[in-house]
Order: structure tokens, then C-alpha cells, then sequence
């Protein structure tokens, strides 16, 4: 199979991501989608790495796992937090610096 | 070599030994949170903090005092890490602003004691909910965030890596190791959490997806170039590479995955120094998070941020020029110009400052598109001198307090000059220098960059430029003008004495400023020999 299918699954999953991260409004689904977003990259290194027979997107692949696994606990434990004191996982309650 | 042996990787120690200084302080930090008891956390930090950052710096000037930032530079790290001129200046700056900071997040004096025991303007127990009983119990038993320290290491250690990367891959992991602890840190705030909180969650959510950008296209230029190191995709960008097999041969031709790809790793670095279209979270986190976060973040991560860039741009795409620099061209433009036009609109100092550093990302894209040596080394000053007063700007706002905590409205600081003309005018010192008036190193920084800008032919940038510091001139002018020609309020914001902590912070910007401004030849052509990036 032609890998440049992948590629274009890739762009479409990015691309899905960053529409999520653009027009939901729940804190939790936006970091999903941003999540969605590296994965596509992922997936593109992946590709990459087997059109040009070298490993080195595949490795990069792996790095950016473990990345996004910290990036996890991070993000988490700063959503989780501002819901305890809001009650509430939507992005637009948080205005209070709004002008 | 049979097929199981393992080549030990080569990895030069000396060369990259301030960085690895930092992360092994770090890793001890992390250490002592888990095992030490409460009360010796603090100075145990603190002591360590200093000492690892000293020595970092000490490397560095050992590094460049043996022209390993010259004549010697070098690629370490089995080609991921570029030890050159560039690199050693700005790791020069970033580590002695990391040290500088320490001070900052260490002092004690600004907030009343709490319950008889000294805190700092960091939370008690981050994870209790603002106002509830844990966290007043926390307060009671007189907790503080010692984890500050490590959190500030590691963003230093990536920052020290992040103008060095001379491969994607280090690129992208050493935005990550900034980022991440900068998030929490924003979150930490002593006072006004909800702010805090918000700041660290908007900060948090716009930086992943910028830095979801920069990766999907390093993806992209990893698959036109079939390499993630630097001078590998130069090779193929100039056409010549080192080998040409029939998946580069198919992927070289194809101009859509550089431009794009490039295009996107420009777009997560720009995110990261705030230049407007990707400026919107600037205003919000620095107002939001602890002033001493926020002063570290200005000046360092600003620093970082255009190494990388300028790496990128000279190393990588000096073949694609045409292409990005009428891009740069307008982003320095649109930077200047609405940093400069909404900054007058802005009534809180923090916001103020904010947009101010939008302004200023603007000014240094312009020596930034000037591609020269020239130019390499006007940006090189110009941060070293920016950071400098940044952090000094922010170390004064954390002085000026009333019983809510810090008074960051403008029109508390009414008057302040004939309440404490010292404090007042060692300000008005750092907003002249942000203006760029003549002995502050703002001016010097500014000529410096726009020299560049005129002598690479970019007349029409050094005239926007030029007018949008005269508009800029106007409201930091007008803040001297509130703070020295009007009347104290009868209920307005004190003064507090700090410890020596704070004040060498003020007095070593405050120095910093004026030398480099009455006498910046020195450390110009320091930077203009670290002009040179390393092939």
C-alpha cells in the first residue's frame, strides 16, 4: 500500500485536533484534541521514517510518547485543580482578566 | 563489529557540562522534596539553586574563555548539541537570569509572616482550594513551595538546550522541559489564585497546541529532508545531500513539505516569544502568574526562544530566506505596532509590561530578518540588555503592595516617586530603558538592531520600527509622569523594605542598565564575536 495514504490520514487527524482545540469549549476535550494533534505527528514521523528506510522519525516517535505522557500529568493536574475551585471544565467561565 | 556490539555514544563532558550541571542540580532538588525534612527544604534549595547556577555559569565563561564559542566550537553530543558563540552568550545570559531569579522566588520579606513562619509570594498547598479548610490549614502549619526551586532548574536546563539544538529532536524536547515546569509555576501564586490558576490553565492550553505546530512540522520537514539534523536538511535545502536514495530523491523535490514545514516550527517558536499573531497569551499569563514567575519567564524564555530561532533560520533555512523573511517582515511589523498601540490602552502594570514585551519581540525579529552577522549579534545584545530590565521591571512591581498583596493598578501607583523617590526612580530607569532613551541599554540594544535592519537594506522595518518606540516612548513616559508629578493617594500601595535578596535583584538590573548603556562597546563586541554559528 502506498505510504503516502498514511500521510494524508495524518494531515486529516491533525487537522481534526486543531479544529477541536479551536471550536470546543471543555477543557478536557480540548486536551484531548491537542493530544490528537501529536499523535497525527506521530503517525507522519512514522510514515516518514519508512519512506526514507532510516529510523530516525520512528525514534523521535518514541520521544515524543514519553513527552506527551508528561505533558499528561502536567496538564492534568492543572485541570484538575481549576475545577476544584470552579466547579466547572469550561474554557469560558475562566475570563476573570477579561477587559 | 558483529551485529550485537553496541558503540559506546561519544559524548564530549566539558563542553556540555553547564547544562549538565543544571539537571543534576535539579534531579538533587527533586531528591531533597522527597526526603528532606520541612524545615531544611528552603535553605537546602535555595543553597543548592545559587551554587549549581554559579557553577553553570562558571562553565560557560571557562567555555568561552577557552574560544570554544570561536575559534574551537564545535557540535557535541554525537551532533545533537552546537557548542558555539551564539550558544555560550545566550547560555551565559539565560543561566545568570536563572540565578538572578532564584533571588527573586526566595525572598521572604514581602508577605506578612503567616502564623509566626516567613513565606514566600508562592501558594501554601497548590492543590487545596482557594479560600477552603486545607488550605487554611496549610497556611496555619506554615507550608511553603520549596518544589519552586527544582521547577526552576529544569526550565533553565531546557532553556539552556533549546538555543543549542542542532536537531529537531533536541528542539522539541527542549521546548517541552521549558514549558512544562513554567506551567506549573504559573499556577503557584500566593495571592489572587484564581487569576494564577487561570493564567497557568490559558498558558498551558495554547502552549501544547503551539508546540503540537512545531512538532507536526518538524514531522513535515523531517519528511522532506529524510534527516532530523540540522546540517543535513541544509544540505538537502541546498541540494546537495550526503546521500541520495530513491525516498529522498521522491521527497527533496517536494517544496510543499519545507515551506510548510518550516513554516509551522517558525509559528511554535514565535508562539514562544510572544510576537503577535501568537501573542494572545501574553498579556494574561504574565499579569496572572507570581511576579517573580512572570519576571523570569520575560526575560529568559524570550532569550531562549529567538537562540532557537535565530539557529533555525541561519543554520538550517538560510536557503529558503526569500521565503521567510517578508513573513518575519511583517510579523516584527504587526509585533511593533500593536505591542506598542495597546500597550497605551493597558491600566495594570503587569498587562503594561506585557505588551511592552510584545513591542520588544518586535524590535528583535528585526535585527533577526537583517541575516547577517551583524544582525546575529544585535539580537545577542539586545537580550542581554532586555532581560536584564525586564526582570528588574518585574522585582520592582513585586515590591509595591497594599493589604490585598502586590498593587499592580496604575492608579495606585500615583505619586509613588514622592513617596519612595529611590524605588521610583530606579523604574523610571527601566521604563526609559524599555523606551530606548540614550545611556540605558535599551538605546544601545536598539541602535544595535536597527543598524542591522537599515545595513541589510530593510529601511521600510527601521521606520516602523523607530516610529512605534516613539509611540511606546509615550506611556512608559506618561508611568514615570503618574509616578513623579501626582499626588499620593491617602489610601495607596507602601513600599516594603525587602531583604538583600530583592534588592541585589534591583540593583544588579540597575546596574546592568546603566553600564550597558554608558559604556556598551565591551560587551558588543562580545557579541559580536559570538556572531558565528557552527556549521
Amino acid at each position: 500500500m502506498n505510504p503516502e495514504n498514511y500521510l494524508f490520514l495524518s494531515a486529516l487527524l491533525f487537522t481534526v485536533g486543531a479544529c477541536g482545540v479551536l471550536l470546543r469549549r471543555n477543557v478536557i476535550v480540548l486536551f484531548m484534541c491537542v493530544e490528537l494533534m501529536l499523535n497525527a505527528a506521530n503517525l507522519a514521523l512514522v510514515t516518514f521514517s519508512r519512506m526514507h528506510g532510516n529510523l530516525d522519525g520512528q525514534i523521535m516517535a518514541f520521544f515524543v510518547m514519553v513527552v506527551a505522557a508528561a505533558e499528561v500529568v502536567v496538564g492534568l493536574a492543572i485541570i484538575v485543580m481549576v475545577f476544584r475551585s470552579r466547579h466547572s471544565a469550561s474554557v469560558d467561565d475562566a475570563s476573570l482578566m477579561k477587559l | 563489529m558483529n551485529p550485537g556490539d553496541l558503540t559506546a555514544p561519544d559524548i564530549e563532558w566539558i563542553a556540555l557540562s553547564p547544562s549538565l550541571i543544571v539537571y543534576g542540580a535539579a534531579v538533587v532538588g527533586i531528591l531533597i522534596e522527597a526526603f528532606a525534612p520541612r524545615r531544611v527544604r528552603y535553605p537546602a534549595e535555595v543553597v543548592l539553586a545559587t551554587l549549581a547556577l554559579a557553577a553553570s555559569f562558571a562553565a560557560v565563561v571557562g567555555l568561552a574563555a577557552g574560544d570554544r564559542g570561536t575559534s574551537k566550537s564545535q557540535v557535541a553530543g554525537m551532533g545533537s548539541l552546537a557548542v558555539d558563540g551564539p550558544s555560550l552568550f545566550l547560555q551565559g545570559v539565560i543561566v545568570l537570569v536563572g540565578l538572578v531569579s532564584v533571588f527573586l522566588f526566595a525572598e521572604r520579606r514581602l508577605e506578612p509572616a503567616a502564623h509566626g513562619a516567613r513565606v514566600d509570594s508562592f501558594a501554601a498547598q497548590p492543590a487545596a482550594v482557594p479560600g477552603g479548610a486545607a488550605e487554611q490549614e496549610a497556611i496555619r502549619a506554615g507550608h511553603t513551595t520549596t518544589e519552586i526551586f527544582p521547577l526552576l532548574l529544569f526550565a533553565v536546563g531546557g532553556m539552556l538546550l533549546f538555543p543549542a539544538a542542532n536537531d529537531l529532536l533536541v528542539l522539541f524536547i527542549a521546548l517541552e522541559l521549558l514549558s512544562l515546569p513554567l506551567y506549573l509555576l504559573c499556577a503557584l501564586a500566593r495571592r489572587r489564585r484564581l487569576l494564577s490558576q487561570e493564567a497557568a490553565v490559558k498558558y498551558f492550553l495554547l502552549g501544547a497546541f503551539a508546540s503540537a505546530f512545531l512538532l507536526f512540522g518538524i514531522a513535515l520537514l523531517y519528511g522532506y529532508a529524510g534527516t532530523v539534523s540540522y546540517s543535513g536538511i541544509r544540505d538537502v535545502v541546498a541540494g546537495n545531500p550526503a546521500s541520495l536514495d530513491a525516498g529522498l530523491a521522491s521527497t527533496m523535490g517536494n517544496d510543499a513539505l519545507l515551506l510548510i514545514g518550516g513554516a509551522m516550527v517558525l509559528m511554535g517558536l514565535l508562539f514562544k516569544v510572544g510576537a503577535v499573531p501568537f501573542h494572545m497569551w501574553t498579556p494574561d499569563v504574565y499579569q496572572g502568574a507570581p511576579t517573580p514567575v512572570t519576571g523570569f519567564m520575560a526575560a529568559a524564555t524570550k532569550v531562549a526562544a529567538f537562540g532557537a530561532m535565530l539557529r533555525l533560520l541561519y543554520v538550517v533555512l538560510p536557503g529558503t530566506r526569500w521565503d521567510w523573511q517578508p513573513v518575519l517582515w511583517g510579523v516584527a511589523i504587526a509585533s511593533m505596532v500593536a505591542g506598542a498601540v495597546i500597550a497605551i490602552t493597558q491600566t495594570d502594570v503587569k498587562r503594561l509590561l506585557a505588551y511592552s514585551s510584545i513591542a520588544h519581540a518586535g524590535f528583535i525579529l528585526a535585527g533577526v530578518v537583517a541575516v547577517s552577522e551583524d544582525g546575529v549579534s544585535s539580537v545577542l545584545f539586545y537580550l542581554a540588555a532586555y532581560s536584564f530590565v525586564t526582570l528588574g521591571a518585574f522585582a520592582v512591581v513585586t515590591l509595591v503592595r497594599d493589604a490585598g498583596g502586590e498593587a499592580t493598578h496604575l492608579s495606585q501607583w500615583a505619586g509613588l516617586g514622592r513617596r519612595s523617590p529611590l524605588l521610583a526612580g530606579v523604574f523610571a530607569l527601566f521604563l526609559l530603558a524599555f523606551a530606548g532613551i540614550p545611556l540605558t541599554s535599551g538605546f544601545a540594544g536598539k541602535f544595535a538592531v536597527f543598524r542591522a535592519a537599515a545595513d541589510s537594506g530593510a529601511m521600510g522595518l527601521v521606520i516602523v520600527g523607530v516610529l512605534a518606540s516613539a509611540v511606546a516612548a509615550f506611556f512608559y513616559v506618561r508611568v514615570i509622569v503618574l509616578m513623579f508629578f501626582s499626588e499620593p493617594k491617602a489610601d495607596g500601595p507602601s513600599v516594603v523594605i525587602p531583604s538583600p535578596l530583592t534588592m541585589s535583584v534591583v540593583a544588579l538590573a540597575a546596574v546592568v542598565t546603566l553600564v550597558l548603556g554608558i559604556a556598551p562597546q565591551y560587551f558588543l563586541d562580545l557579541a559580536g564575536q559570538a556572531g558565528t554559528f557552527v556549521r
